[in-house]
């Protein structure tokens, strides 16, 4: 069981899962903010891998992909970077980012560097369920690492039931169909939407991303699932200034 | 014989396929299930078929050039795409397009577009059927085809500059995508290539294959055999290229003929020409050929021709390429831009630069005499005026 599985386990209300960009503000920034953000009560963290094309990001998480590749970000550094993660950070690491840079490293590659530096699992919207299945699955078992997947209002019941077969750590409700970075708007649809995930009484548990930028969404997401996940909003406080400070001020507002 | 058309799963040997964020999932899969069963519609075929002809001007003449054909020793055949309405080949696509988005009960309309045309074309055929139209397109492009940003404008689209990346057509692509996420229910992508995920790449090869079936009548009529010893078409995604390859692929005495944009030099660092400098990966949803660093990053091409200024192909381009069934060459910004004087001077007709790259190769092939040989026009130079009045001080 890995340290994903293994939180999933005991905690089962408020988890909070922050998302950023390695290589973001600074080259080097990557685990300083995994320190920060583990100090500062986060349960779990997405380390996004910049890539030059993201389709299904909003303008905050473009531009910091930008920064970090024109930084000179690539995959092989990032792995470099969390040579020593374990030493400092014990929380669940996810790597998040597209499916292209990963199939240029090697997918038998990329699982065996993951479980080296102590990932958990990975984020990678756009490999299709079938070809990790058919493909990729065994590597990523092997190598102790979970896949998570996506499901948004739209994806029909007999997906999702197949994607809770597949998963075995949590399942990323989008709180609607949409680019990251645009404001969670807690309507009758999406929580007509949340309740009907919820009723279906899925053997994953449920964490909500997109949208959630503060306690008030925080807090709402809380009511149909394990936790929630912020990214842009925290990206987008990173630009202000020294990352430390910007973590302790932006984490005060979940973990007082 | 091998398969060089897309199999049950969406895929053309190694490439193809649907790598799309779940966003985009509910989408592409309701086109996927849809598509066959919409085009095989006998009401859709009369109506695509009637727009063709009454609307769009088809078919389009293959023209036998004769003084390009005393020039290179083979008889050159010009299928003149540039003659459709709007001025190019994209129209074909976007009519069969709007018509399956009002068999799904689509409202509005997105499209990406590079140089223009296929931007125009999408304003164009939702000016005809009253539906909303958003036309992104990279910023630099908008300040290079002005005249297509205005036609666009007047047709009632608006036009979105694309700020990201390279500020071109990849990036007005993905801003597209972005859109498409963003807005899943009530809107159309009508995409402007053989590119995108699987159904994209074979449902626009389709509507673009009239090209190659006209051609082979009009060549039967005019040489008595359909087949010609040559094909040639300029590549950028490779919609063109796919139309009038199309009907020629399963008939291997035809060499096809694909010609990129070398830009500046094939390894000058601004090129476009993917099949030289690609390596296989993924861009814009489909496995295909794609300029990119060794991390997975995609590279930024140059051209001058804008609808050829995009790092990737289409996935079928791609099969076709490793099968080796065709050929794959590059043309760079000069020798195309001289290609198209020339072909101005000889024929009284101002080339498209894109289409402008496919005549350029001309140069370099070796004829026996005699030969037939079919280059698609796929598009008319007015919208390129400002570049050869620069390049040749006109």
């Amino acid at each position: 069981m890995n340290r994903l599985q293994q939180l999933f386990q005991h905690k089962k209300k408020d988890i909070l899962s922050i998302y950023y960009t390695a290589g973001y503000p600074a080259l080097d920034s990557t685990l300083k903010i995994a320190q920060a953000l583990q100090e500062a009560g986060a349960d779990f963290l997405e380390i996004g891998f910049p890539y030059s094309d993201p389709v299904a990001d909003g303008p905050v998480i473009q531009a910091s992909s930008k920064q970090a590749l024109d930084q000179g970000m690539t995959l092989h550094l990032l792995f470099e970077q969390l040579k020593d993660l374990r030493k400092t950070v014990t929380i669940p690491i996810l790597l998040m980012g597209y499916v292209n840079p990963v199939l240029q490293f090697g997918v038998a590659n990329f699982c065996k560097a993951c479980a080296e530096v102590g990932v958990d699992g990975c984020i990678i919207p756009d490999l299709p369920m079938y070809e990790y299945e058919e493909l990729y699955k065994d590597e990523f078992e092997k190598n102790g690492l979970s896949n998570i997947f996506l499901v948004t209002p739209q994806t029909s019941e007999e997906r999702i039931r197949k994607i809770d077969g597949l998963s075995n750590a949590f399942i990323y409700l989008l709180s609607s169909s949409a680019t990251t970075g645009k404001n969670l708007d807690v309507s009758t649809s999406a929580t007509t939407y949340f309740s009907r995930i919820k009723a279906m009484e899925l053997k994953n548990p449920l964490m909500i991303g997109f949208g959630i930028s503060d306690r008030k969404t925080f807090d709402s997401a809380n009511e149909y699932a394990s936790g929630a996940i912020i990214g842009s909003a925290f990206v987008k406080c990173l630009a202000k200034g020294d990352v430390q400070m910007q973590v302790k001020d932006f984490m005060k507002e979940f973990r007082p | 014989m091998m398969n060089y058309f897309v199999d049950e799963r969406g895929y053309y040997g190694d490439f193809g396929g649907a790598y799309i964020p779940e966003m985009l999932y509910p989408n592409v899969e309701e086109l996927r299930q849809e598509y066959l069963k919409i085009l095989n519609e006998e009401s859709f075929q009369q109506e695509f078929r009637a727009l063709l002809k009454d609307y769009v001007g088809r078919p389009s003449p293959l023209y036998l050039a004769n003084r390009l054909s005393q020039k290179y020793g083979a008889n050159i055949f010009l299928k003149r795409e540039d003659l459709n309405h709007t001025g190019a080949h994209k129209i074909n696509n976007t009519i069969g397009q709007i018509l399956l988005a009002e068999r799904l009960g689509k409202k509005r309309i997105i499209a990406e577009t590079g140089a223009g045309q296929h931007g125009v074309a999408t304003a164009t055929v939702c000016a005809l059927r009253g539906l909303e139209c958003v036309v992104y397109m990279g910023e630099v492009d908008i300040q290079r085809q002005a005249p297509n940003v205005a036609r666009m404008k007047m047709l009632g689209a608006k036009v979105v500059p694309a700020t990201s990346g390279s500020k071109t057509l990849k990036d007005a692509t993905n801003e597209a995508m972005r859109d498409w996420i963003n807005n899943p229910v009530d809107t159309h992508y009508i995409i402007g290539s053989v590119v995108g995920p699987h159904p994209y790449p074979d449902m626009v090869a389709t509507f673009q294959s009239v090209i190659s079936e006209e051609t082979k009548k009009q060549l039967l009529e005019q040489t008595g055999s359909d087949l010609p010893a040559y094909v040639l078409a300029c590549v950028g995604g490779g919609s063109n290229a796919m139309g009038m390859f199309y009907h020629f692929i399963n008939d291997e005495s035809v060499k096809l003929i694909a010609v990129e944009a070398a830009g500046k030099g094939v390894d000058s660092g601004f090129s476009a020409a993917t099949t030289y400098l690609g390596k296989e990966g993924v861009l814009h949803g489909s496995r295909s050929i794609l300029m990119q660093t060794l991390d997975g990053q995609v590279v930024e091409p140059h051209s001058v021709s804008a609808g050829l200024d995009y790092p990737g192909i289409g996935p079928q381009h791609a099969h076709l390429f490793k099968t080796g069934r065709g050929q794959y060459v590059s043309i760079t910004d000069d020798e195309s831009l001289q290609a198209g004087l020339l072909l101005t001077q000889l024929e009284g007709i101002i080339p498209a630069i894109e289409s402008a790259h496919a005549l350029a190769y001309l140069e370099k092939m070796q004829f026996k005499g005699g030969e037939n040989v079919v280059v698609c026009l796929s598009g008319r130079g007015d919208k390129d005026m400002e570049t050869y009045m620069k390049y040749f001080n006109l």
